[in-house]
């Protein structure tokens, strides 16, 4: 735990289906918090003025030989450099592999909407949410790479079929992500691409000052790969 | 899993195009729709790095994810559909000796090298050099932002019930092949993949052979 006595510098409650994009500077902290229960935050991070590297799934995944997401792990970029690392976790678990949801998902499976008939419940999806807030940093459909989806679990069994585990993260559950470097984040509240309802529930976004990793952080020493992933972010930094 | 299925049909004999691409090396060009590419694993256990593209609108490339999530499973093999980010196939796995494809271990790089095994492998040969290299001899805009998660060809890459991944010994031998059919005209870039720091290959690179056929 990195708290700190000051007020943060970003506390807000972002809506079912409502997204954002912001710079998160090294030294800050974001903390994600389901207060209803069942959430799901499709998320993109690529490196604040450098928007060519970019969060990389598989570099995160096989530099740590892991699956899915937990306290402990590092979200690399494609550049060998960690962006932000996952300090604190009560869900066990955050989904990598299955991508966002598409205008063509939510009319499927929810049926055709609009913002005339539904005003600000309507629900569109990641991917349109996605194109606009990247548009808004010069970015767009190229710089779509594999999302994370904080609270979702996608079990894998032996045969490496994919289930969709609903109701894995429980009211009050939370996230917290530390920057390593200055990460542009973007962020959509809204349903899993293979969740069957659509959980139209608020998400508390709290974003505050946090001390860099030292020498003896427990995301850095869990591995030889991350304490030459944190060398390559901090050799950035001069 | 390890499902064969093999295609007896097609002879080198007919082919539009047959040609050896060594380790470290790479390969582009435009299937058109209904045309065939088998890649064959001459010496076995070899990783062949593969990206894939609309050609008409590079930006609606492969997603592993895309793809993983509505085939509902995370090996790839006969049957898969290779979708791009409209949801909709580029390829499909026609054919398939080996049994399963990888498509979460993503391309080695002079950078992740560097993560995963340490500074004196940085300046090793390293498969997105071949791709940027391929992208920019393709030319028509092609660049490191077009470069996402690609496709493993014979790479064995299993995630466990537990949250793990694991790079075994490749379930590839020698001759085993895969087949892929264009759904629509599609661009493919390769990299035969130099990587000597992985079991995946038995820590030895080899050719790979591609050959071609008409719709």
């Amino acid at each position: 735990m990195c708290e700190q006595a000051s007020s943060p510098i970003l506390d807000l409650e972002l809506p079912a289906a409502a997204s954002l994009s912001r710079v998160c500077r090294r030294g800050t902290a974001l903390t994600l918090l389901d207060t209803d229960g069942g959430a799901n935050v499709s998320a993109l991070l690529y490196r604040a003025g450098e928007p060519l590297e970019r969060y990389c799934m598989p570099d995160t995944l096989k530099a740590q030989h892991i699956g899915r997401l937990t306290a402990g792990v590092a979200l690399y970029s494609d550049m060998g450099r960690v962006l932000a690392s996952i300090v604190e976790d009560s869900c066990g678990w955050h989904d990598t592999i299955s991508g966002h949801t598409t205008a063509e998902i939510v009319a499927a499976r929810w049926g055709a909407d609009s913002y005339q008939l539904a005003r600000n419940e309507w629900r569109r999806s990641a991917r349109e949410a996605f194109l606009v807030e990247l548009a808004k940093h010069g970015l767009g459909t190229r710089d779509l790479v594999a999302n994370i989806n904080f609270f979702s679990k996608v079990a894998v069994d032996e045969q490496g079929a994919l289930s969709f585990v609903a109701g894995h993260s429980h009211a009050g559950a939370h996230v917290k992500l530390r920057f390593e470097l200055d990460t542009l984040l973007v962020l959509w509240n809204g349903p899993h691409p293979l969740d069957s309802e659509w959980r139209a529930r608020p998400v508390r976004v709290i974003l505050a000052e946090a001390e860099p990793a030292g020498a003896q952080d427990t995301v850095r020493c869990s591995c030889a790969e991350n304490k030459r992933g944190f060398a390559s972010s901090e050799a950035a930094l001069t | 899993m390890s499902v064969s299925v093999q295609d007896d049909r097609r002879t080198e004999g007919t082919a539009r195009l047959v040609l050896d691409v060594p380790a470290g090396e790479g390969f582009a060009r435009e299937l058109h729709r209904g045309e065939v590419l088998r890649i064959v694993d001459l010496h076995g256990n070899q990783a062949v790095d593969t990206l894939f593209f609309d050609a008409g609108d590079y930006a609606n490339r492969y997603s592993a994810v895309d793809t993983l999530r509505e085939q509902g499973g995370v090996y790839l093999g006969a049957g898969s559909r290779l979708l791009a980010l409209d949801c909709k196939p580029l390829v499909t796995i026609v054919a398939d000796t080996c049994g399963r494809h990888d498509t979460l271990g993503g391309a080695c790089s002079q950078e992740s090298n560097v993560v995963r095994y340490g500074e004196h492998t940085r300046h090793m040969h390293a498969c997105r050099n071949t791709f940027l290299a391929q992208a920019l001899a393709w030319g028509r805009g092609l660049e490191k932002r077009d470069l996402s998660a690609n496709v493993n060809f014979f790479m064995n890459v299993p995630l466990t019930p537990a949250g793990g991944l694991e790079f075994v010994d490749g379930v590839s031998a020698p001759g085993k092949y895969v087949e892929l059919r264009a759904e629509r005209d599609t661009l493919v870039l390769i990299s035969n993949c130099p990587q000597l720091n992985n079991p995946c290959n038995a820590f030895d690179p080899t050719p790979v052979r591609l050959i071609i056929w008409a719709a």
